[in-house]
C-alpha cells in the first residue's frame, strides 16, 4: 500500500516538476523605430526549436544534398503530369468504345426482337 | 457532341500545350531556383482535387436526397477526377519536396491529409465498383464525408506546424509569377470541364446500355 501510494506520489509530482523546469518564452521586444543614419543590418530571427531529432543546421548539410539536380525533378514531374492525363484520356477512350459498340448491338437486336415481334 | 465542345476542346488543348512556354517564361525563385516550377503544375492539380471532391460531394448528396440518377453519374465522374488529381499531386509534390526539403514526404498535416483525402475517394472508386447492388448509396455517404475533410486540409497549413508553404503564398506571387500561375490555372480548368464532360458522357452510355439489357431480358 505504501508502495504504490509512493508510486502514485512520483507521477504526479512529475508533471509539477517538469513544468518549473521549462523555461518561460522571452517576452516580445517592442519595435524599435528605424534610425535613417544607422548602417542597415540584417537582423537574423532566432532559430526555432525543431522537435525532430533529425534537424540538421544548413552549414552542417553534406555537399551531396546540395548538388541534387532539379532539372530531372521538374521534368518528371510534368512528364508524370501529361503521361497521366493521356493515359486517363486514352482509357475512357477505350471504354467509349466499347460502349458504343454494344450500344450499337443492343439497340439491333431490340430492333429485331421489334420487327419478329410485329410480323408475328 | 455539342458544337459549344469543339472550341471548348481547342481552347482547352492551346492553353495546356502553352503552359509550359508560359512556366518557363516566369522568373525563378528565389531560394529554390528550377525546381520551383513544379508550383505550377501542383498547385492547380491541388484545386481541381478540392473543386472535384466538392462537385462529387454536391452530386451525391443530390442523388442521396433527390434520387437524381443524372446526379449521380456526375458523382462518379467527379470522384475518378479526385483520383486523378490527387495522384498528380502527390507524385508532384514529393518531387519537389525532394530538393526543397530534402525529403520526398514528410507527415506533416498537409501532407497527410491530402493523402488521407485521395484515400477517402479511392475507397469510393472501389466501393461504386465492387460494393455491389446498392452500394451507389454508401458511396455518396462517403462522397459527402469527403468533402467534408477538403475546408480541413485546406487550412491545415495555416493552423499546424507544417513544412508545407501557406495559403497566403499564392496571393502574395510576384507579377511575373502570378501571370504564368494564373494561365495554369485556367489551363487546368478547362481540362478539367472536358473529362468531366467525357466521364460523365461514358456513364450516360452505360446508363443506356443497361436500361437495354433490361428491355432484352423483358
Amino acid at each position: 500500500m505504501k508502495r504504490t501510494v509512493l508510486v502514485l506520489l512520483v507521477f504526479a509530482l512529475l508533471p509539477g516538476a517538469a513544468l518549473m523546469a521549462r523555461q518561460p518564452a522571452p517576452a516580445a521586444r517592442p519595435p524599435v523605430p528605424a534610425d535613417p543614419t544607422a548602417p542597415t543590418t540584417a537582423s537574423q530571427p532566432a532559430p526555432e526549436r525543431v522537435a525532430s531529432q533529425d534537424f540538421v543546421p544548413v552549414s552542417a548539410l553534406p555537399p551531396q544534398a546540395e548538388q541534387l539536380p532539379a532539372a530531372p525533378l521538374v521534368i518528371g514531374a510534368y512528364a508524370f503530369v501529361w503521361v497521366a492525363l493521356l493515359a486517363y484520356v486514352w482509357m475512357l477512350w477505350r471504354r467509349m468504345k466499347k460502349l458504343e459498340r454494344e450500344l450499337a448491338d443492343l439497340q439491333r437486336r431490340v430492333q429485331t426482337h421489334e420487327t419478329r415481334g410485329g410480323s408475328a | 457532341m455539342s458544337r459549344a465542345f469543339v472550341p471548348l476542346v481547342i481552347a482547352g488543348m492551346l492553353l495546356f500545350a502553352a503552359a509550359p512556354l508560359v512556366v518557363a517564361g516566369a522568373p525563378f525563385e528565389q531560394t529554390m531556383g528550377l525546381v520551383q516550377k513544379i508550383f505550377y503544375y501542383h498547385v492547380p492539380s491541388a484545386m481541381l482535387m478540392f473543386v472535384s471532391a466538392f462537385v462529387c460531394g454536391i452530386a451525391s448528396a443530390a442523388y442521396l436526397f433527390r434520387r437524381s440518377a443524372a446526379a449521380d453519374r456526375v458523382a462518379v465522374a467527379a470522384g475518378e477526377l479526385v483520383v486523378l488529381f490527387g495522384l498528380i499531386v502527390l507524385v508532384t509534390g514529393p518531387l519537389w519536396a525532394r530538393k526543397a526539403w530534402g525529403v520526398w514526404w514528410e507527415w506533416d498535416a498537409r501532407l497527410t491529409s491530402s493523402l488521407l483525402l485521395w484515400m477517402i475517394f479511392v475507397a469510393y472508386l472501389l466501393v461504386r465498383r465492387f460494393g455491389g447492388p446498392g452500394s451507389e448509396k454508401l458511396a455518396g455517404a462517403m462522397a459527402l464525408f469527403g468533402m467534408a475533410n477538403v475546408p480541413f486540409v485546406y487550412v491545415s497549413v495555416n493552423y499546424w506546424r507544417t513544412l508545407h508553404p501557406k495559403t497566403s503564398v499564392v496571393m502574395a506571387l510576384e507579377p511575373g509569377m502570378r501571370a504564368a500561375f494564373w494561365f495554369c490555372v485556367a489551363a487546368f480548368a478547362i481540362l478539367y470541364v472536358l473529362l468531366l464532360t467525357l466521364r460523365k458522357r461514358l456513364e450516360d452510355r452505360q446508363a443506356a446500355v443497361e436500361q437495354l439489357y433490361l428491355a432484352t431480358e423483358d
